[in-house]
Order: structure tokens, then C-alpha cells, then sequence
């Protein structure tokens, strides 16, 4: 009788303008074309058919190579036939105490943090599974500084952070905490004496990431680490494109928090892992409260599929690590020389020695990063500067590498990795070599250096021959914002 | 039935939402990819000759420099040819090629008159990137003034009068 009633108001409300006998018509077309109706095509259908894919207003033949794994890995499928079973068959919840579902996931899940924990070297125990890097790292430096916000009121870490550690210590510094921000040099290393001298008695965590996400470099780890045992302060480090691609190990590096991700060593995405060390026992404050699972540091329950996904990964990566890094060198390698064998003007951005070579940040002189990431549609890379975001800043970290801002303008990260072929490259190369030369012939400032004026000292010529009503146009760099608010 | 009537309903009003955020997604407008596949008028002319007028805008660290040159016919005062050379994104290359596209063959007064608003419209430029249009529109106008400034400097008094008519515009 209710429904009845409920049935009748809605049929009156939606309906309060029509007749009655329309309103009988309009159902019954209604119901006929909800029967012959098509299903609706699949988010890939809307964008890829059989002439090739068109999407944000860019169309192309096939799919375009990819040199982006920095930014996210494939899954390997010997990593996804190790998590299906426990997606269909063995879906317990791995808290379950009361069934055998809940025992063979928790197994499972055991066996993937020992999966984990052997590849950096440190024991089960100590490995807490997050929902990924970003995660970890909101618990290594706002969870450890609020457990001991009582006696430790600074944090060192570096200018070249990944945005995560980096918005996470402005919070801490809107709570009242001092943050050193520690400068790169033009290799994108930290200076271990001036690491050491921002150390006081009141350093709650010194963090510094393992591998450089935009630009590669690896820190020196062990030396870091010694300097923090000598100061007794703890040591996290973001080792997110680290793990799987350099030997790591927490004993050596004296590390006491790492972060650690799935997605980028070609397991899942949306899990990761916290490494805390046990001795001395590192305390951090949880960010997340509930039920308690991961020894109360990450309640909510453990995804079983996505944790042995990472474990397989880790598995993986401990067996392959030497072979991928001969083959990415090599890959890394082919690709430099065969753009530099092309065209001139191509700089390595960061130090070419202490670097993973799975990525290559180039800047490309006289060539805007964003019109070439445009032309390489068939290549899918990243610019390191945020242009094609809503900022027009360039990259924050290419910056702090003291890269001057014209080139860091010009900059493209290559990714390489373990499903990289010889002939991608091969064509990444052809593709970026005609671009770059394609956008030179019409680039003013190329040709004003083959004529032979120094763009860098003569910058007589910028805002000579016009400069109409500069302040009410404001594009230079640091009034755009204000011009694109009006 | 009634069930399948309201589903209906809010099936459409599922699609009605769904549209912008298609919109939204794409972020270059198929004219932008199109003048950057094939900017019309790469070049450059010869920056002495007195018919050419040069104008160079922007500056490297913020990421777009444009040159846009035109060549005035000096009796009628029109300007038959126009090329551009730009450093900067898609959609500056793009500005600077409807630039050279629209100033053609009209008067070299007239093109003062081209807004960056109309560039940015015809481009459907986002506003991030509405800053590209304004490069264009001051490109413009700074290679008409340099032509001027040339013209003046080469004839004196005998084309004063056009120099003086145009610095009000």
C-alpha cells in the first residue's frame, strides 16, 4: 500500500504537466526504446575504433609507444597470474580468523611481505602495506614528527622531493615545524656537509628520496645514513622508483622508514609498503584509525590480490634486477646517441654517473617542451615541466638543479623499461629527431644563435622592438597568474 | 513500468552530465592541432629591407618568444606578405599562424585592430593558455610600429604625417 501511494506521488510530480493519455503514449514509447536500445559502447569504444584513436582533440593511427614508466610500469602477467586465484576462488578477507578463506589469504599475505621485505633486506616484520608511496610517505614524515612532536621540532629534507614529502612537511610547518629545505647542486646531489650542519639537536627526521622521480639521480644512501646514525636522527627515504631497480639495503643505508610502491616495478597499482625499522624501534602516529590491521599503523583491511601482486613483483625484481639494468643501460644508451647523433643542443638534465638509466631527462635548446610533447603523439613520454598542467612554472625540481629556466622549459623524460624493445627506441629516436628539428626551423631563437647572438648575455632584443603596455598585459612569467585571472 | 519510466529519467540526466565532462577532456581544439600539424607562413624575411616590419615578443624563461614579420606594399600601405617564427607551446604556434593568416592582405591600420580575444575564440584557447593569443596580438602590433619606425627613419619628413596617424592607433 505504501509503495502504492509513493508510486502515485512520483507519477504526479514528474508527470504534473502532461495528460494522463500522453502520459500512457510516452510510456509506452519509452519502453520500446528501452528494449531496442543499443547497449551503450565501452569506454574505449568512444575513443578507439578500427580507424585508429582520437582523443583530447589529438588523433592517431595506433597506440603510441610507451616511455613514460616512471609515471606507472605495465603489470607483469607472471605478476597477474599470481594475483588472480585470489580475486575469483580465494577472495577471504586475510583477517578472517574463523575460516579457511581468511587463513590462505592471510598465508598469502605473509608470503608477500616476506617477498618484500627480502628485497631491501630487512624482515617481515617490518613491512607495513599501505595503499601506496604517497601513503607511506604521509606516515613516515607527519606520523613519525607528530609521535615525537614533543621533544623534535625539525625536519630536514631536499629541495628535488617528490610533491607528496614536500606538501606533507608544509603541513607539518603550518603545525609549527621548522623544514630545511636542503639545496641540490647541478647534478641534483645533496652536499653531505651542508646535510650534516642543518642537523640539530631538535632533528626529528632527515628525508631524502633513494631515485629522483623527474630527473633519476640516486643520492648517496650509505652516506646519508651515516650521518644520521652519528646524530642518532631518523632516516626515511622515498624509494618509490628505487626498489627492484638499484640493490637496496636498509642495514647498509642505516635507513629507518622507506616508502616503497607497487605500481612502478610492474606489480599493481593502489598498494605499496612502509619498511619501519624495529631496532631502534621507530613509533610513528597513524594516519589512518580503524581496525587495527598492520599492527595499528594502516587500519583497514589488506587487499590480498594487490599485496601478493606487489610481492610477485618484488620476486621478480630481485631475480631480474641485474638483467633489466644491462638491458635498460644498454636501451639507455642507444637512445642518447641516437638523438645526439642527429641534432646538437641536447643536454642531460642531473648527473650522468650517479643516475638510474631507466630515465633520461633531456632538454632540448631552442625547442619549448610542450609544443615537442605535442608533436610526439606516437611516443607517449612526459615533459619534466609542469606546463601541460595548469601551471606555467617549470619544473620545481629542474630548478632547484639551477637549470636555467628557458631550458627547463625544453625538457623530456624517456622512460625505459623492462617491456622496452630495441625498435621502440629505435623509433622514439626517429620521432623525437624530426620533431625537434621540425619546431627548430621555426624557432626564433635557433635561428637568431645560427646568426650568431648570444640569446643568454644579448637579451637586448626581448622586449625592444615592442613592449606595448607590458604591465597591463603581464605575460611575463611572473605576472601570468595575475593576467589569466582577469 | 513505472520503475523503467523514472530509470529513464535519470538515465538522461546521467548522459546530460556525462557530455561536459567529454568537453572537458579534450584539451586542444582541433584548429590548434591543425596549425601546428601545418603552421601556414614559417619564415622569415629579410629584417633590413624597408618593406619589412619585425616584431619579436615574449622572452625564453617564460617559454614563448614569437617573430612575427610582414612585408607592406609601400604605395598602398597593405601588407602582402606575412611569416612568423615562434618558440612556445601549441598554442602559441598556433595564435602566431592565425596571425600571419589574418593580417595578410589587409591595411596595415586595419590589423591594429585584430584582439587577442578574437585569436583566443577562433583557437578556443584555454584560459591558461590566453596568454598565447596576447603574444600574437602584440607581435602584430609591434611589427607594424618597427615598419614605421623604419619608414620614418629612412624618409623624413615625406611620411611623417602617416607615422604620427598611426602611433595614436
Amino acid at each position: 500500500m505504501t509503495t502504492k501511494l509513493f508510486a502515485s506521488k512520483i507519477r504526479q510530480t514528474c508527470c504534473s504537466s502532461r495528460t494522463s493519455s500522453s502520459f500512457q503514449q510516452l510510456r509506452k514509447l519509452s519502453m520500446a526504446a528501452a528494449a531496442t536500445a543499443p547497449p551503450p559502447p565501452s569506454l574505449q569504444e568512444q575513443y578507439e575504433d578500427s580507424e585508429g584513436i582520437s582523443m583530447k582533440g589529438v588523433k592517431i593511427s595506433g597506440r603510441p609507444l610507451y616511455l613514460d614508466v616512471q609515471a606507472t610500469s605495465p603489470v607483469d602477467p607472471r605478476v597477474l597470474d599470481a594475483m588472480l586465484p585470489f580475486y575469483i576462488s580465494r577472495y577471504g578477507n586475510p583477517h578472517s580468523r574463523t575460516h579457511l578463506y581468511g587463513w590462505e589469504s592471510d598465508l598469502a599475505v605473509e608470503k608477500a611481505r616476506a617477498q618484500v621485505s627480502s628485497l631491501i633486506k630487512a624482515s617481515p616484520k617490518e613491512i607495513v602495506f599501505t595503499s601506496g608511496a604517497t601513503e607511506s610517505n604521509n606516515i613516515s614524515v607527519k606520523g613519525l614528527m607528530h609521535f615525537y612532536k614533543d621533544k623534535k621540532r625539525h625536519v630536514i629534507t631536499t629541495q628535488t622531493e617528490h610533491k607528496c614529502v614536500l606538501d606533507s612537511c608544509r603541513h607539518l610547518q603550518q603545525e609549527g615545524f621548522e623544514i630545511t629545505y636542503l639545496p641540490v647542486g647541478n647534478d641534483g646531489i645533496i652536499d653531505l656537509e651542508r646535510l650534516r650542519s642543518a642537523i640539530r639537536p631538535d632533528t626529528g627526521l632527515v628525508s631524502v628520496m633513494a631515485v629522483n622521480n623527474e630527473i633519476g639521480v640516486i643520492q648517496p644512501m650509505e652516506e646519508i645514513g651515516k650521518i644520521c646514525k652519528e646524530f642518532n636522527v631518523p632516516f626515511h627515504t622515498d624509494a618509490a622508483q628505487a626498489l627492484g631497480k638499484i640493490p637496496i639495503d636498509v642495514e647498509k643505508m642505516n635507513v629507518s622508514l622507506m616508502s616503497l610502491s607497487g605500481h612502478k616495478i610492474y606489480g599493481p597499482k593502489g598498494v605499496g609498503a612502509l619498511y619501519m625499522r624495529r631496532r631502534p624501534r621507530i613509533r610513528v602516529e597513524p594516519q589512518m584509525n580503524g581496525g587495527g590491521q598492520e599492527r595499528g599503523i594502516r587500519s583497514g583491511t589488506v587487499p590480498t590480490p594487490l599485496v601478493v601482486g606487489m610481492g610477485a613483483a618484488c620476486e621478480l625484481a630481485m631475480k631480474e634486477m641485474e638483467y633489466d639494468e644491462k638491458r635498460i643501460s644498454a636501451l639507455q644508451e642507444r637512445l642518447l646517441n641516437g638523438i645526439r647523433s642527429k641534432i646538437d643542443g641536447v643536454v642531460v638534465n642531473g648527473s650522468t654517473e650517479k643516475r638510474y638509466a631507466g630515465n633520461l631527462n633531456l632538454s632540448f635548446a631552442y625547442v619549448e617542451g610542450e609544443s615537442l610533447l605535442m608533436g610526439l603523439k606516437e611516443v607517449a613520454v612526459s615533459s619534466g615541466s609542469a606546463c601541460t598542467s595548469a601551471s606555467l612554472e617549470p619544473s620545481y625540481v629542474l630548478r632547484a638543479l639551477g637549470v636555467e629556466e628557458d631550458m627547463a622549459h625544453t625538457s623530456i623524460r624517456f622512460g625505459i623499461g623492462r617491456f622496452t624493445t630495441e625498435s621502440e627506441i629505435d623509433r622514439a629516436v626517429e620521432l623525437t629527431v624530426r620533431q625537434v628539428e621540425k619546431l627548430r626551423e621555426m624557432s626564433p631563437l635557433y635561428e637568431m644563435v645560427k646568426e650568431g647572438i648570444d640569446i643568454k648575455r644579448d637579451a637586448s632584443w626581448i622586449w625592444v622592438t615592442e613592449n606595448i603596455d607590458k604591465k597591463r598585459r603581464g605575460y611575463s612569467c611572473s605576472d601570468n597568474v595575475a593576467a589569466l585571472a582577469r | 513500468m513505472l520503475r523503467l519510466g523514472c530509470s529513464r529519467r535519470f538515465l538522461g540526466l546521467g548522459r546530460q552530465v556525462q557530455n561536459p565532462v567529454q568537453s572537458l577532456v579534450r584539451l586542444y581544439h582541433e584548429r590548434v592541432v591543425d596549425h601546428y600539424n601545418n603552421p601556414r607562413n614559417v619564415g622569415s624575411f629579410d629584417k633590413n629591407d624597408p618593406t619589412v616590419g619585425t616584431g619579436l615578443v615574449g622572452a625564453p624563461a617564460c617559454g614563448d618568444v614569437m617573430k612575427l614579420q610582414i612585408k607592406i606594399d609601400e604605395e598602398s600601405g597593405k601588407i602582402v606578405d606575412a611569416c612568423f617564427k615562434t618558440f612556445g607551446c601549441g598554442s602559441a604556434i598556433a595564435s602566431s599562424s592565425v596571425a600571419t593568416e589574418w593580417v595578410k592582405g589587409k591595411q596595415k591600420e586595419e590589423v591594429l585592430s585584430i584582439k587577442n580575444t578574437e585569436i583566443a575564440k577562433h583557437l578556443s584557447l584555454p584560459p591558461v593558455k590566453l596568454h598565447c593569443s596576447m603574444l600574437a596580438e602584440d607581435a602584430i602590433k609591434a611589427a607594424v610600429k618597427d615598419y614605421e619606425a623604419k619608414r620614418a627613419k629612412m624618409s623624413g619628413n615625406a611620411e611623417a604625417g602617416t607615422v604620427g596617424k598611426a602611433a595614436d592607433a
